[in-house]
């Protein structure tokens, strides 16, 4: 559905003699089969929202070639778009008119007859949750109505290939599972392939059947949560000694398990593998060598700490660190 | 058509314009404040400057409203245009720009939708704009006026586009307003929209002779007074076919741009 090979974009920051060119997008390769959805995930500015621009025709690379529902993005750029749906994180409706018609009129965009149009996005408004706001202005919905009010916009000319950028950006955690539940079922009940850009971890988690991770305009992972997680070297095992004595007893008999103990004060951690095994052994260990635990935490990998082993950063501190690449005003012609 | 059955699909410019036409149209038509100046505009201007003006007109010998008329016409027709773009900045910040050019739309088509709206609005207020004139007492040219009414259509059109281009560049109403404003401002002195360029000094005519304003204005003002030759009109049609293909390219090529 999507193959990508080295997709680039730069474009100039600055004035003057503080003009640089910046790479938003460095040598990108994707591939995304049909009926998958795959999560694009990374810090702001790492290179998503450039990579997804590209791919939806709104934005030429610098160089690299892209194929989209089988179209090439730069020549073929109206077949890719008749073949898309596109849900950015802006938005897509004017606060002030009514959500059916931006529905409606937004349908015939694509071609479709008024009548086809109000009888799929009448559909949609049932199966997206949005049964009798037909006739509400999107300034007074709220953020949930309003995000599934665009992804009903995205879907109204029924495209085999749905791009959500951050979709649940600025939502409340309610809101935000709901609305996982309906990009969900974009797949179960539209036959839609998936491609979501998000910073959000658990999201990537809970939705994506594959991660592409980038950072910096590059991709740096592509496999499955599970397996990324794998990558990871075990559980993180935690444990708070009770005494400051016991320290060091503690943390020799972790890093007979462990090859990475770290201490803080009067807690000692490290990465266990199978700590769900491991752990009852250093547990009867720790009590025969006189330790008393105040508390004691055994926590899976995350995706935040694959990002770390694979990056070197938390996601988070790469998010506070990384320019905000993908927001930049970039001027070039797309036909 | 089944519930997510792949629809049929048909292009097209005109449809496609025409689909953000009524969409536009809608939007405004739903904001009284719109239609009410929209309609109080070109009565006001007449009314109060009307009377104002009228003496220092007569002076010029002929009836005082098809002279002041036409330049009441051409001052709505690009003022009215000009701020067209504001609208657009609303809609791009919501995203509506964007979700539109990822449809296989023409870009053309998205822009002249929208101009079709402008081009309306114009039409409309020169027809009140014309009808009060008669009631007043200007002087019934059927011809001379359809085509004082076409060429503001077109300069107005011109306005139109020129204005969403510039709103989708700079994308801030912050720096839209004072620019507009200190375009329209030499325009609207130098064009002798409200008084005649003949009034002022020597340099001052010279200077609006390079203004194509000013010769859109004549010509106007001479199909009002029915001299339909291309001696008194041909400036005018010229400069407002010639800004009108620029603006309309300049459109174009802004709702084509990355970003826009």
């Amino acid at each position: 559905m999507i193959h990508a090979r080295g997709l680039r974009h730069t474009f100039a920051s600055g004035h003057g003699k503080q003009k640089k060119e910046v790479v938003a997008v460095d040598g990108v390769d994707l591939d995304v089969e049909e009926g998958e959805v795959v999560g694009f995930l990374g810090p702001n500015g790492a290179g998503k929202t450039t990579t997804l621009r590209i791919l939806t025709t709104l934005l030429k690379p610098t160089a690299g070639t892209a194929t989209v529902a089988g179209f090439d993005v730069a020549t073929q750029s109206v077949d890719v778009r008749r073949s898309i749906g596109y849900c950015s994180q802006v938005g897509s409706t004017f606060s002030g008119a009514y959500a059916g018609d931006e529905v409606v009129d937004h349908g015939m965009l694509y071609g479709m007859s008024k009548k086809d149009a109000v009888a799929h996005g009448q559909a949609l408004f049932e199966r997206l949750q949005l049964d009798g706001l037909w006739r509400r202005k999107p300034r007074n919905m709220s953020g949930g109505q309003k995000r599934r009010l665009d992804i009903a916009m995205a879907l109204i000319h029924a495209p085999k290939l749905v791009f959500l950028d951050e979709p649940t950006t600025g939502l409340d955690p309610q809101a935000r599972a709901n609305l996982w539940d309906h990009i969900a079922s974009l797949r179960t009940d539209h036959g839609a392939t998936v491609f979501l850009t998000t910073h959000y971890l658990d999201e990537a988690d809970t939705l994506a059947d594959r991660l592409v991770v980038i950072d910096q305009g590059r991709i740096v992972a592509n496999d499955t949560p599970e397996n990324l997680k794998a990558a990871v070297s075990g559980d993180l095992v935690s444990l708070e000694v009770a005494g400051d004595e016991q320290v060091a007893i503690a943390r020799d008999k972790l890093a007979s398990i462990s090859e990475s103990v770290e201490v803080d004060d009067r807690f000692v951690s490290g990465r266990v593998p199978r700590a769900g095994k491991a752990v009852p052994g250093l547990l009867r260990d720790l009590e025969s060598s006189g330790v008393s635990l105040e508390s004691i935490e055994v926590a899976r990998p995350t995706l935040d700490d694959v990002f770390l082993t694979l990056t070197g950063r938390s996601l988070r501190d790469a998010e506070a660190g990384t320019p905000e690449a993908d927001s930049a005003a970039e001027i070039q012609e797309v036909n | 058509m089944t519930e997510f059955e792949q629809p049929v699909l048909k292009s097209g410019f005109f449809r496609e314009s025409m689909v953000v036409f009524n969409r536009q149209l809608r939007m405004n038509l739903r904001n009284p404040a719109w239609v009410l100046i929209g309609v109080m505009q070109p009565i006001l201007y007449l009314l109060l400057f009307g009377p104002l003006l009228e003496p220092l007109i007569e002076q010029l010998g002929g009836n005082a409203y098809n002279w002041f008329v036409p330049g009441m016409l051409v001052q709505l027709g690009i003022f009215g245009a000009m701020f067209a773009g504001f609208s657009l900045i609303g809609e791009w910040r919501e995203g509506v720009i964007e979700a539109e050019r990822v449809t296989p739309a023409s870009r053309g088509a998205l822009l002249f939708g929208r101009l079709y709206r402008d081009l309306l609005q114009i039409l409309v207020q020169a027809i009140i704009l014309v009808a009060l004139g008669l009631l007043m007492g200007m002087d019934f040219k059927p011809v001379g006026i359809l085509v004082g009414i076409a060429i503001t259509v077109m300069i107005g059109g011109a306005g139109a586009a020129a204005s969403n281009a510039f709103a989708l560049l700079v994308k801030s109403e912050d720096v839209m307003a004072p620019v507009t404003n200190m375009l329209l401002m030499p325009i609207l002195l130098l064009s002798g929209i409200f008084l005649p360029m003949s009034f002022g000094a020597q340099w001052l005519q010279t200077l609006a002779d390079v203004i194509p304003t000013k010769h859109i204005v004549d010509a106007v003002r001479a199909s009002f007074f029915g001299d339909l030759g291309i001696a008194d009109i041909g400036w005018g049609v010229g400069w407002t076919a010639v800004l009108f293909a620029l603006a309309v390219w300049w459109g174009i090529s802004t709702f084509r741009k990355e970003n826009a």
